[in-house]
């Protein structure tokens, strides 16, 4: 390899590159919000039971 | 946003194929299509890539501005995080051009930068003038008081896009290349498809990457507000 086919990739391989840890860092916020979607969905199931529990009996007839 | 752009709004999924079917294409008509540059020779191929990426940069950093424009026209809060993922892409091609045309400049000149060339010094200045912008805007709280210095900060920016652009044509003396004049540019043939792909491949990752950026900032923020809710 002559040294300006060198410099070439090394120019073409740091766009790939930050390209990736881009895609990388993007991926990460993802899973966060996965999880604290999870979280929230979580919550909002507890509070609904709670609410339910809370209700009382009506009477019928 | 109206009926009519939602309407005509590419899918997420579409651009991401897009863009993978444009760089894989923009990459094959790099080495394997485009001649040898008579004068600089193979080290020429870099120029596919940072001058397409140069210019996408430009253009992220003048959409940046235009958002700026629209947030204090409007006061539409969706301008304001539009305006800062164009910025943030501005700043991420940015670097990529500033590491792209180190590279070039230590196999042409043999030095990795020189202080000497307006270009290069304005490209820098127009950089670090966006990098500030994340200081300006992590330094002040969330609200409109945030949005309305950032947008002011990002429409000053755009005043040095023309200037970093000309920069080179004005300069009587210079040694980075202007390929680009008023008759038009200073190549044909396979150099120019292959330039024009590259540049529409740059252009639409650039948009890709700023979509996906977007919705994640979207569902961060609604996440937010539902655990303020639920809190």
């Amino acid at each position: 390899m002559t040294t300006a086919e060198t410099y070439v990739t090394a120019a073409y391989c740091a766009v790939f590159a930050i390209v990736l840890v881009y895609v990388l860092i993007i991926a990460l916020k993802v899973q966060r919000l996965e999880r604290e979607v999870d979280e929230l969905a979580g919550r909002a199931a507890a509070r609904e039971a709670e609410s339910e529990e809370r209700r009382e009996p009506a009477v019928v007839g | 946003m109206t009926e009519v752009a939602r309407r005509y709004r590419i899918s997420l999924p579409t651009l991401a194929a897009a863009s993978l079917v444009l760089v894989t294409l923009a990459l094959a008509l790099v080495f394997f299509v485009a001649p040898n540059d008579a004068d600089q020779g193979f080290s020429q191929r870099i120029f596919y890539f940072h001058v397409s990426i140069a210019i996408t940069a430009y253009f992220c950093f003048g959409l940046g501005a235009w958002k700026a424009l629209v947030h204090l026209w409007k006061r539409d809060p969706r301008a304001d995080l539009e305006s800062y993922v164009a910025v943030h892409q501005g700043v991420i091609f940015g670097s990529l051009v500033l590491i792209t045309g180190s590279i070039w400049a230590k196999i042409s000149w043999g030095h990795w930068w020189l202080w000497s060339e307006d270009q290069l010094v304005l490209f820098l200045v127009l950089f670090l003038f966006y990098a500030a912008y994340f200081m300006l805007r992590y330094s002040v709280d969330p609200g409109p008081q945030r949005a309305n210095f950032s947008a002011v900060y990002a429409l000053f920016g755009v005043v040095l896009i023309p200037v970093s652009f000309m920069a080179i044509r004005l300069a009587k003396q210079a040694i980075h290349p202007v390929v680009f004049t008023l008759q038009g540019p200073k190549f044909g043939g396979w150099i120019l498809v292959t330039y024009c792909v590259a540049q529409v491949a740059m252009l639409v990752l650039a948009y890709t990457l700023y979509r996906v950026e977007l919705a994640g900032k979207r569902v961060d923020a609604r996440v937010r507000e539902l655990k303020e809710v639920l809190a």
